[in-house]
């Protein structure tokens, strides 16, 4: 491009004021949108005990908990159903890969509603995970499903398959050319999408509202103790809570970039 | 061979205990009686109303969004300037930021002692407006970045040695590049948009048939214990969710071909 302005002055005079425009544009969309709300959320927040208190500890460890089991199951669940959309052939796969973005598309509130319809107290097959820490963890998985399964997907189908064919040849069992070729290539993206899923699960709020009965101490995750705090007129206590879990999501964001960047590096 | 039908139905026994059944289910329990108790339920004032408030709140924030995507895609991929680091970053925030945070972070600026507190926007439509964009505000842009980053500068380049004008090149070198990206995008938006409850349900201050979306109205069914209505009502997004679906699978396969 700079080539092109020394060699065409005109015309790059003409295209200046497009992208000066676009990025003015942009920015002040942005600020007035996301950073202003963040910023009087950082502004307003005050009461330091609404964080440091037995409830909201309680909440912040049981929160971190079940993301980190959410994020671990999803590691394997997603990796399989992965594979099962890439490597095998059956009939019906072209609809099984449609369902999976089903998660991503349903309201949560909803995704919440039908898991508490068929598994909460008035359960026609008789499990009843509703007020227990079981049915956060079903909610949080079923909201999270297609994010290691959408990472892991496209490796998978751009993996070399002569690597494997090589060392089967050369007498390695199934096991050990999963463990040592394909997992090494799609790990990167199995940790990306972890760590989405993860992120995902710490604010996770929607599915959670029915199922969860957000008991303290029990089943009150973080997203609903800073609404219950909103609810009993504390915004200054609920937004210092959101300023700390704000702090994980971006710490998250952070290492999904620097993942990006292995995984691009690792492509060339 | 074991080893491979092993891998496959674990895969799609999960997906069946955790996707399949529940919303099957619902289905189910929905037109259990059938069609004409369900459309009653969904056709009450209340409901008609949350309706339209999820409309609007669409489709205000689906353009908004899709315009500042394109033109934010452009400014990351094309131009260099100061902070398009942290601007890249505050653009993926929406993602990985708690609605709940999202709400009070909208009700602490526009609620009553707020910066902007007292212009009507908190607990009215305006602020549900707001999260809307807020929450949907991503996608669009994190579905161009890439397409715009693989088709590169050549052509764009070629067309403003030939004479084209700014818009002249973008209508004809890099929107029929991005197209379809851009539509998925729009289509992941609009799948938001629809869905969204935790920000939403902060700011709005819960009037029925005035700042109830409809699903928040599929709470306020369930909380009065009137299954039907919060079936009815939660099939009814459900539908909006598979046709979602429908429309991102479509487009998938063209934007792989490109």
């Amino acid at each position: 491009m700079a080539a092109n302005a020394t060699a065409l002055p005109a015309a790059a005079a003409r295209r200046s004021l497009a992208p000066g425009l676009s990025i003015g544009l942009s920015t002040i969309y942005l600020s007035l949108i996301v950073l202003l709300p963040l910023a009087a959320l950082s502004w307003k927040a005050h009461g330091w005990q609404a964080v440091t208190n037995p409830e909201a500890t309680a909440a912040l460890e049981l929160t971190l908990g079940v993301s980190l089991l959410v994020a671990l199951v999803n590691a394997v669940a997603g990796t399989a159903i992965a594979w099962t959309l890439v490597r095998d052939r059956f009939v019906g796969q072209g609809l099984v890969n449609a369902l999976v973005d089903l998660p991503f598309a349903l309201p949560t509130i909803v995704a919440g509603l039908t898991l508490l319809a068929l598994y909460g107290p008035r359960s026609p097959v008789a499990v009843d995970v509703s007020l227990k820490r079981t049915g956060i963890v079903l909610a949080l998985l079923f909201v999270t499903l297609p994010f290691v399964v959408r990472t892991v997907q496209p490796v998978l189908f751009e993996l070399d398959r002569e690597m494997e064919e090589a060392a089967a040849s050369l007498g390695a069992g199934r096991a050990r050319i999963f463990l040592r070729i394909i997992l090494p290539s799609i790990l990167p993206a199995i940790l990306s999408g972890v760590a989405l899923a993860f992120a995902r699960a710490v604010g996770e709020f929607g599915s959670l509202v029915l199922i969860s009965g957000n008991i303290p101490f029990k089943t009150e995750v973080v997203s609903l103790y800073i609404f219950g705090r909103i609810e009993s007129g504390d915004p200054g206590g609920a937004a210092a809570a959101s300023v700390v879990i704000l702090g994980i999501s971006f710490g998250v964001l952070l290492a999904i970039g620097v993942l990006r960047r292995w995984v691009t590096r690792h492509d060339r | 061979m074991i080893g491979r039908y092993a891998v496959r139905f674990a895969s799609l026994g999960y997906l069946a205990v955790l996707l399949v059944a529940p919303v099957g289910y619902v289905f189910w329990k929905t037109f259990q009686h059938g069609f004409g108790p369900a459309w009653d339920a969904v056709t009450t004032p209340d409901a008609v109303h949350a309706l339209k408030v999820t409309l609007i709140l669409t489709a205000i924030a689906v353009p908004a969004n899709t315009i500042f995507g394109v033109l934010s895609a452009l400014a990351i991929v094309r131009h260099r300037f100061p902070g398009a680091g942290i601007f890249n970053a505050v653009v993926d925030l929406p993602l990985a930021l708690s609605p709940v945070v999202v709400g009070l972070a909208l009700l602490l600026l526009y609620g009553r002692g707020g910066w902007l507190g007292g212009h009507g926007i908190a607990f009215a439509l305006p602020g549900l407006v707001l999260a809307t964009i807020f929450v949907s505000l991503p996608f669009v842009v994190r579905e161009v970045v890439p397409v715009l980053r693989e088709i590169g500068t050549e052509q764009e380049q070629a067309a403003a040695t030939l004479g084209a004008s700014w818009l002249q090149t973008f209508r004809r070198v890099t929107w029929p590049a991005i197209r379809w990206a851009t539509a998925y995008g729009v289509v992941l938006t609009t799948a938001r948009a629809l869905g969204e409850f935790g920000a939403v349900s902060v700011i709005s201050g819960r009037l029925t048939g005035e700042t109830e979306s409809m699903t928040l109205y599929v709470q306020d069914r369930y909380r009065s214990f009137d299954d039907v209505g919060a079936y009815a009502s939660s099939v009814l997004l459900a539908l909006l969710a598979v046709l979602t679906l429908i429309v991102m699978t479509r487009l998938r396969p063209k934007e792989e071909t490109q």
